[in-house]
């Protein structure tokens, strides 16, 4: 992509990085939403879900976005308006400010950036100041119980997420999320090359803390407590209504959809198939498909996770985050950096 | 002895919705798609209820019963002809109105417990719903439409017989 926007006017250009940007966070999430969301917890639950709405009710996301679209637009009277209209978008920017450092292909990316892993976990944080605004400017105590909740919750997960991240970053040795995946392409597991070193193998504490912190910072089951609905109505969420929830519901679902892709790029060798030459032209082809299709792999297991598991409480939350998770990250670290220095 | 290997309930809850999953997908699922296939209620399921007007002398015990008074009767005495010539004319009841309100109806089925005379029945119909909430008030010919739907009366379950000699034929 890099090459052929080389030759283009700035404003093409951007045009075209919009454009593959807005696909790249909507497909995601569409295809998330209706394949597990709707279908997926559907037959987990002994039902089919959406039928009507075109062939096996493929058209119902449609129908949804159409519904929310007709719906007013209700700002209560005691709320700060502009704090509460500009919360959505600010979760919504952070979702799109993610996308932008996983690459897709050996020439296809949005940025590359020599700390590309850093900015993804630094923008990843703005949503919990987007989250924050809009509970603390709907002027209801739901919702400020729900953001300071979520507040405290993103806040802990954070520090597992990102010291899970650093077991990779110290074996791959680089922060630069396309030399990652190179890394894992052209690593070694004790001296045999054919699958490459996909980090999940040597990495799987970190892929499994990673796994639980982005279940929690998706505020999905079973770590839905600032969403809580049988306490909170739903959170920070409960003053939202039409087009405005709307872009909480599509933060939500892109940012699993991103979240996935990005671990698949952690842990599971990104765009990269085993037994090709990574520099081959065919990934720039091939490798959004094969980076989607490891997304929905990590998709499935996180969405399998939210369907099962009931509620945690709240102190079970924060002690799983600072007791268990925090320690037994930073106890990886030290072991992949000793590893690291001994081979 | 063989050895119990103890699998943590956090693995058995995914492997319920798993397996689950794959029932569904191969087996079909528990639910049926409601408006094109319907499951026939039980027999003595509580759909609506059907007035036997030949039956109704207008007592009024029904209305009188009902918790929320959905009830409606009205009807007026005449004199029918004497039974034997030279006799005196009979009082009788006649029903002009009788309607249920099932916009209030909470389907408690007190009024056919308490009809002395057999002129109100359950019949497992439920597809009456309507646009307009005053269409819920079926009136004696609607409600004398439902009679077609009531089901032959089935016994009641083994072992029962002795109760059903106590009930008045």
């Amino acid at each position: 992509m890099t090459l052929i926007l080389a030759e283009m006017a700035y404003w093409q250009e951007t045009s075209i990085r919009l454009l593959v940007g807005l696909a790249a966070v909507l497909l995601p999430a569409g295809t998330l939403v209706y394949l597990f969301l709707f279908k997926m917890m559907s037959f987990m639950q002994s039902r089919l879900g959406p039928m009507e709405a075109g062939p096996y009710g493929s058209m119902q996301l449609l129908a949804e976005v159409g519904k929310f679209l007709q719906k007013e637009d209700i700002i209560p009277r005691s709320a700060d308006r502009l704090i509460f209209k500009l919360a959505p978008f600010v979760v919504l920017i952070s979702t799109f400010l993610l996308v932008l450092v996983i690459p897709a292909g050996p020439d296809l990316w949005f940025i590359d950036v020599d700390t590309g892993i850093f900015l993804a976990l630094a923008v990843s944080s703005i949503s919990v100041i987007g989250i924050l605004m809009a509970g603390w400017a709907s002027a209801s105590k739901y919702s400020l119980m729900g953001a300071l909740r979520a507040t405290g919750q993103l806040i802990a997960y954070e520090l597992p997420l990102v010291l899970a991240v650093v077991g990779v970053v110290i074996q791959a040795g680089t922060l630069n999320v396309q030399n990652i995946v190179m890394a894992q392409a052209t690593g070694e597991i004790f001296g045999y090359g054919g699958i490459g070193n996909p980090f999940i193998f040597t990495q799987f504490v970190g892929f499994a803390i990673f796994l639980i912190a982005v279940q929690a910072e998706l505020t999905q089951p079973p770590f839905d407590m600032p969403v809580a609905e049988s306490e909170l109505v739903t959170g920070y969420l409960t003053e939202y209504s039409g087009l405005r929830f709307l872009m909480f519901f599509i933060g939500e679902f892109a940012t699993a959809g991103i979240f996935s892709a990005l671990a698949a790029t952690l842990f599971l060798g990104g765009w990269y198939v085993p037994g090709l030459d990574p520099t081959d032209g065919l990934f720039n082809v091939i490798g959004p498909a094969v980076l989607f299709a490891k997304m929905l792999l990590v998709a499935f297991l996180i969405f399998w996770f939210r369907f099962t598991y009931p509620r945690f409480r709240e102190d079970q939350l924060q002690k799983l985050a600072w007791k268990v998770l925090i320690p037994l990250s930073l106890i990886n670290i030290v072991i992949t950096g000793v590893l690291k220095v001994v081979f | 002895m063989a050895i119990k290997i103890k699998i943590p309930g956090m693995i058995k809850g995914l492997g319920i919705t798993f397996g689950t999953m794959v029932r569904t997908l191969t087996k079909g699922s528990h639910t049926v798609q409601y408006p094109h296939v319907k499951e026939a209620p039980t027999p003595r399921a509580r759909g609506v209820i059907a007035l036997h007007e030949e039956n109704c002398t207008s007592c009024m015990l029904c209305a009188r019963e009902c918790p929320d008074w959905c009830i409606y009767i009205e009807g007026h005495k005449y004199k029918a002809p004497p039974r034997r010539p030279g006799g005196k004319p009979r009082k009788k009841n006649a029903l002009d109105r009788f309607d249920i309100d099932y916009s209030l109806c909470m389907y408690c089925g007190i009024c056919v417990d308490v009809c002395p005379f057999e002129a109100l029945f359950w019949t497992p119909e439920y597809e009456y719903s309507e646009l307009k909430i005053s269409n819920l008030l079926h009136d004696k010919n609607q409600l004398g439409k439902w009679m077609e739907t009531v089901p032959e009366f089935e016994d009641y379950e083994k072992g029962s017989e002795a109760k059903k000699a106590q009930v008045p034929e």
